[in-house]
């Protein structure tokens, strides 16, 4: 069995879910990472860092990745191997291309990875995080998407591992998606995934701009970074790089703000992991309360104006 | 211009979802709903076809081996002009491949020239199905849309990324996956739920399609989680925030 860890570049750096799949999987053995972006030493040392053994390397100019990068890594992988991915978007798209290409499954969300003898078992959470499933891939080559925050990312003692470039494939007419222009928005505050502390609103906020102006407020006021439920993100209050839950980010912090939202499953599961979890809703049934260790029942246009004057008279 | 909008019917979200006992796979009500993360999909190739006029048809397709049709009526009458779905006793549980050779097979022996989708499903949520389909389909994909524009034979989106977005474009045939929040879905008029009902179901099995289920996964166990225990439950009399502020203060964080 060779384990394969797949890394997208992101801002010229290696994904951070790459590193976190690294330090996991280095305790397996030696790790191959199928590189794809632009490369750079920097990025390459960082890899053998966290645990990389030998990296191949592939670059597509501006064709959207995935088809490319599943046929090349296709060629590369064998049938007893087993290949992480992240979530991100392209490594998702990557992931799913591969399987349909080898035929082989792929074990999404996974929490947790166990290797042992001839057999790969994955856990995953479902019903809002409130039952653990556990599955094994009964054909190679295993393909697994690994939920973010699943594996710490911690640097080892790796040196720099050799690059292998790899030959850009012809897939035809489904390599044809070309990226004509790529925009970096700039968000406020830190870094929603990384943030230590996280504000977060949900429906009951009632509204864009000044009805949501609170949770922002209260973010800036704390360091925190902003967060939105799906109902906020659909109704297109905030943007959809806000979403907390099963289809948006998850988030760790050491404190967690939910303000004005119900805790619904698809939320909880993004979330329930954070360290402090405070939450304020009108409604005392919302099921946010039965994770909360301090649930506020109010009104979040009466709670969040009053925290919001105490903080800032501090 | 053909459409193939790929649709899921799951128990309804709102109500709490049980697993069957002996085959651990979610226990599937009769009345299914349409995910609501297909609605955008759907929306998206109505307002495409509405674009393209009288030679666009736009078909549903779905795997549902449960029997119901509630789902596929819904986006039957936001405008669908007719719907496939696969409806076999072997699909129960299948995988996401398995998903994704049904659609194909059944996609390709239609014709198409753009298939939409979800990015995932509400309820399983492994998010690759789309992507397996769009390289058995062996055409480009463009996932992640938050925004859908078409220039003739070209699809044109705005592509969600970690740090912002990217214009991406691609000839037609090509696969589209669509974020929430990219339209504003319609509801369904009068006239739209009584048309559906009239609307032509095309049911098929595996056998039809040649398409032969693997299990390539099995469920070794599942087991609660422990829960995270409630805390302390405040009314607010207009002083909760200072038990905010407390809280804040012990985890060091003010």
């Amino acid at each position: 069995m060779a384990t394969w860890v797949f890394c997208e570049e992101q801002s010229g750096a290696p994904s951070v879910s790459s590193l976190e799949l690294l330090s996991k999987a280095r305790n397996w053995g030696d790790v191959s990472v199928f590189y794809v972006g632009a490369g750079s030493d920097d990025a390459f040392s960082t890899l053998g860092a966290y645990g990389a053994t030998t990296i191949h390397h592939l670059k597509v100019g501006d064709a959207l990745p995935a088809p490319l990068a599943a046929a090349a890594l296709g060629e590369l992988i064998g049938t007893d191997d087993v290949a992480l991915f992240g979530m991100g978007y392209t490594a998702r798209d990557v992931a799913g291309r591969l399987s349909a290409r080898l035929g082989c499954p792929v074990l999404s969300n996974a929490v947790e990875i166990d290797v042992g003898g001839n057999r790969v078992q994955v856990s995953n959470e479902i019903l809002g995080g409130t039952t653990r499933v556990v599955t094994a891939a009964t054909a190679g080559p295993v393909v697994i998407v690994v939920r973010p925050k699943a594996f710490a990312a911690e640097p080892g003692d790796g040196g720099p591992p050799p690059v292998t470039s790899v030959a850009l494939p012809d897939v035809g007419h489904a390599g044809a998606a070309l990226v004509l222009e790529r925009h970096i928005e700039e968000s406020q505050g830190p870094d929603l995934e990384a943030a230590t502390i996280v504000v977060s609103g949900g429906r009951g906020m009632g509204g864009s701009d000044e009805k949501w102006e609170p949770v922002t407020r209260l973010a800036g006021r704390l360091g925190a970074a902003v967060g939105a439920t799906r109902a906020v993100v659909d109704a297109g209050w905030v943007p959809y790089a806000l979403q907390i839950g099963q289809t948006g980010k998850t988030v760790k912090p050491d404190v967690y703000i939910a303000c004005g939202i119900s805790g619904a499953m698809q939320h909880l599961v993004g979330m329930k992991d954070s360290g402090l979890i405070i939450a304020i809703n009108k409604d005392a049934e919302a099921p946010i309360f039965s994770i909360a260790d301090l649930g506020v029942v109010g009104d979040v246009h009466k709670v969040m104006p009053a925290l919001i004057a105490a903080l800032e008279g501090r | 211009m053909k459409i193939a909008v790929c649709v899921k019917q799951i128990p309804d979200p709102a109500a709490p979802y049980d697993l069957d006992p002996d085959s651990h796979f979610v226990v599937r009500p009769n009345d299914q709903v349409l995910d609501d993360t297909d609605r955008y999909g759907v929306e998206v190739g109505l307002q495409l076809a509405e674009e393209v006029g009288e030679e666009a048809t736009l078909t549903l397709v779905s795997m549902s081996p449960s029997g119901s049709l509630q789902g596929i009526r819904q986006a039957l009458a936001m405008g669908a002009d007719r719907a496939i779905v696969i409806d076999d006793e072997a699909l129960r549980g299948a995988d996401a491949l398995t998903t994704a050779r049904v659609l194909a097979a059944a996609i390709r022996e239609d014709g198409f020239d753009l298939v939409i989708a979800g990015t995932e499903s509400t309820d399983g949520y492994a998010g690759v199905m789309p992507q397996q389909l769009a390289e058995l389909l062996d055409v480009p994909s463009l996932s992640f849309a938050r925004k859908v524009e078409k220039d003739r034979d070209t699809l044109r989106i705005e592509r969600q990324t970690e740090d912002g977005y990217a214009l991406v474009e691609a000839p037609l045939p090509v696969l589209l996956t669509v974020t929430a929040g990219v339209v504003e879905p319609r509801y369904p008029n009068f006239k739209g739920i009584m048309q559906a009902k009239k609307k032509p179901v095309d049911t098929k099995t595996c056998a039809d399609l040649g398409v032969t289920p693997q299990v390539q996964q099995t469920i070794q166990a599942v087991e609660p989680i422990p829960a995270r225990q409630a805390g302390e439950i405040v009314e607010d009399e207009g002083e909760g925030y200072l038990r905010i502020v407390e809280k804040l203060e012990e985890a060091k964080v003010i």
